[in-house]
């Protein structure tokens, strides 16, 4: 069972709830391999997918994962600057609750806007991603995946590489793998690190070279282009030279590590495309553990338990 | 633009004054004048009549009993956003009065950010109609440039010579050093303040609240500390330079405060205000995502709030004034990164501040009186209220030691957007007298 009724984060999460998650999780992701591939878990429940903000591969796999556990969905989308002239987000999901739903997940382009709705509805609301704030559903998918494939997470190191200071899915993982003790490690350019972040408990590095022998999992964000015209840093070129990962730089581990990006990837960028592909990316099955993660985190809402029949 | 003139105010909560009224039994403390004592005061006719012991039964009038309070000249917020013209929803002139009399003051400054600005003539003569016949006195701060775009300044003199008293593009940070420099130069033929809202925007365009911790946890856009004293850096040097007279509203950081002791030490002609909600709150305040605590220049941290503290307790810090910022709650209730900046302030300056210096014992009465009346009345070079024979009775009565929730029922400001509601608070207010009214607080 989780605390809340709400997942508006991992900020403040336990170590418990995580692992109910994720076991949770691995038994819906045994069901993929059934030629059905639904369950009746939440036949009669209504859940509203609220998107205030462009999303693909989210927004997919949410409705996937809803599909899977047999809900009836209804799709808003809307874009952040309709937001602004006036629809209110409150007045929008009101209007939607007052058709009885029970669960809302949402994406928006403001920090707290899951929050907000949170105290004004009484559906379960779900973080879909809020700004550069949190994304919770994957920085669970990705503790997931790194269960999956290497066991038992706190004995690792994990290094999120990139474009810290506005990533959402930075900010979960780091509250998630902290709240398990996990030892972490932020690395990119100082103009993309963002202030006081080692309160949080994570190490600061600058230099990819410098920690490729340490880690078991690279976490490659992406790097949103428009920042480069904000001056935060010079060139794409530059950003590559320096902080790309790529197959020339990873011949300096000490072990393999596992390659992971929460999409959608810049390739020659942030990560050069042999590196994608290797045997060691697992960005895919970051992608199908998603939607077992989300149905996880729907059912345990709607008042499952961690025992799946 | 055109603006209904001679308008008639309905005076709605001030009520005039008696012909003879005695206020009996008040501690009157005017550090002005060097009082600190238990006495009376005779009103008549709006007029400071006397001042001594009075026998009560022997007076032919209204008595007002006021034991155990404090009486002190007329408290003034030289930092307030009326809303008009142009947002009558969230303020008028009259509402913004009432909520300034319901927290104890008796004399209000209001910001030229209103639509149209207060850049010409016409609207400093339709705030002062407009507020001919309240209690309150409105002294309005007219625009350093132009729609306060930063450009060509306004016509400075004439809107001085209508009733500005003082410059300022609040809100709107003068960026170019060479227009705020003229400005200051300017000003001194007539020795008025510029007040200066410090931020560089070119460090702020995303900005939402206080960059560091808090910040970087809950993804919003920072607004650096060092965006504020940058600008306050370089317009000590222009007071300097040019001899003219600087004030640093709603002074937040530690590094400001510095600055602004620095500068004092140096005899710059520079001074400082600081809101309520500086010294009373912090950027953790947010974790929330309250819209409530966001505002122009942001909550800050521990380490500013203590500096802000030091820095009022020893004087580097001239005065508290409220940035009092109504907003609608339409406005308010938003996504964090939508919602408009700015809380409203009148009505809980006086118990905030009780709070965190009074019952502390930081600062004595008689140094709060002098933050809330000597001090902004000198910055803007007017005659200040005391307490003595033949003046216009102008005070403010106040208990600094009842308890009392703030809730929204008692607030007069037509906005409610204020971080404190349900706070416990502790000082308040009890009736304002001038212009020949009074008016009883209902917080």
């Amino acid at each position: 069972m989780l605390k809340s009724k709400h997942l508006l984060g991992l900020d403040g999460i336990s170590r418990e709830e995580i692992y109910t998650i994720l076991d949770t999780a691995r038994s819906f992701r045994e069901i993929f391999d059934r030629p059905v591939k639904r369950v009746p878990t939440l036949q009669g429940q209504t859940v509203v997918n609220l998107f205030f903000e462009p999303s693909t591969r989210t927004r997919i796999s949410f409705e996937l994962a809803e599909k899977r556990l047999s809900a009836d969905i209804v799709n808003f989308t809307s874009s952040a600057s309709s937001v602004k002239k006036g629809e209110t987000l409150i007045d929008t999901v009101r209007n939607i609750e007052a058709m009885k739903i029970d669960m809302v997940v949402v994406r928006h382009v403001s920090p707290g806007a899951p929050h907000l709705l949170s105290r004004v509805v009484n559906a379960n609301v779900i973080n879909a991603g809020d700004g550069g704030h949190e994304h919770p559903t994957q920085a669970l998918l990705d503790m997931m995946t790194i269960r999956e494939k290497l066991g038992n997470l706190e004995d690792l190191t994990i290094a999120l590489v990139g474009d810290i200071s506005h990533s959402r899915v930075s900010m979960s993982n780091i509250y998630g793998l902290r709240a398990l003790g996990v030892r972490v490690i932020v690395c990119g350019p100082s103009t993309l690190i963002p202030r006081e972040i080692e309160e949080l408990g994570v190490e600061i590095y600058h230099n990819i070279d410098e920690i490729i022998p340490q880690v078991d999992v690279l976490n490659i964000l992406r790097l949103q282009l428009e920042r480069q015209r904000r001056g935060l840093f010079p060139s794409l070129r530059e950003y590559h030279n320096y902080f790309g990962i790529t197959r020339e730089r990873l011949e300096n581990a000490s072990k393999p590590i596992l390659i992971m990006h929460p999409g959608p990837m810049n390739r020659g960028v942030e990560i050069s495309s042999d590196v994608a592909d290797s045997e060691h990316s697992v960005i895919l099955e970051q992608v199908t553990n998603g939607v077992a993660v989300r149905m996880a985190v729907l059912y345990l809402l709607a008042g499952g338990t961690s025992e799946i029949n | 633009m055109k603006l209904t003139k001679n308008v008639i105010i309905r005076r709605k909560g001030f009520q005039n004054l008696p012909e003879r009224i005695l206020l009996k039994d008040g501690h009157l403390i005017d550090p002005g004048t060097n009082m600190d004592k238990k006495c009376d005061i005779l009103i008549k006719n709006g007029i400071i009549q006397d001042v001594d012991v009075i026998d009560a039964p022997a007076f032919s009038g209204q008595v007002l009993d006021l034991k155990g309070k404090i009486v002190s000249p007329g408290w003034m917020d030289m930092h307030v956003h009326l809303r008009e013209p142009g947002r009558e929803d969230e303020e008028t002139i009259e509402s913004g009065s009432l909520a300034a009399a319901n927290g104890g003051f008796t004399a209000i400054c209001c910001m030229p950010n209103t639509e149209p600005a207060i850049d010409n003539q016409e609207i400093i003569q339709y705030i002062k109609e407009r507020s001919r016949e309240l209690l309150i006195d409105v002294h309005p701060i007219a625009s350093i440039t132009k729609k306060r775009e930063g450009k060509e300044l306004s016509e400075i003199l004439e809107l001085v010579e209508q009733g500005a008293v003082a410059i300022t593009d609040d809100g709107s940070p003068v960026m170019s050093a060479e227009i705020m420099r003229r400005a200051l130069e300017y000003t001194k033929m007539i020795d008025i303040p510029v007040i200066g809202h410090e931020e560089d925007i070119t460090m702020t365009e995303n900005g939402q609240v206080n960059e560091g911790f808090v910040s970087t946890c809950l993804g919003l856009g920072g607004i650096p500390s060092v965006a504020e004293e940058i600008m306050i850096a370089r317009d000590i040097m222009l007071a300097e330079y040019t001899g003219g007279k600087f004030h640093v509203a709603h002074i937040s950081t530690k590094g400001a405060v510095e600055l602004v002791r620095q500068a004092k030490s140096k005899n710059i002609k520079v001074t400082a205000e600081v809101t309520p909600h500086h010294f009373s709150l912090t950027d953790e305040a947010t974790r929330n995502f309250d819209t409530n605590t966001k505002m122009h220049p942001p909550l800050r941290s521990e380490d500013d709030r203590v500096a802000i503290i030091a820095g009022l307790s020893d004087g580097t810090i001239d005065l508290i004034a409220t940035d009092h910022a109504p907003h609608s709650s339409e406005e308010k209730e938003a996504e964090f990164i939508v919602a408009p900046f700015g809380i409203i302030g009148c009505e809980t300056a006086m118990a905030l501040t009780f709070m965190q210096f009074l019952h502390t014992k930081k600062l004595a009465i008689k140094k709060i009186i002098e933050k809330f009346v000597a001090n902004p009345y000198q910055v803007l070079n007017l005659p200040q209220p005391k307490i003595v024979k033949g003046v216009i009775a102008n005070l403010t009565i106040f208990d600094p030691d009842v308890e009392w929730i703030f809730e929204p029922k008692k607030i007069l400001s037509k906005s409610t957007n204020s971080p404190f509601l349900g706070w416990k608070l502790k000082g308040k207010p009890f009736a304002v007298i001038n212009n020949n009214q009074i008016f009883q607080s209902i917080l």
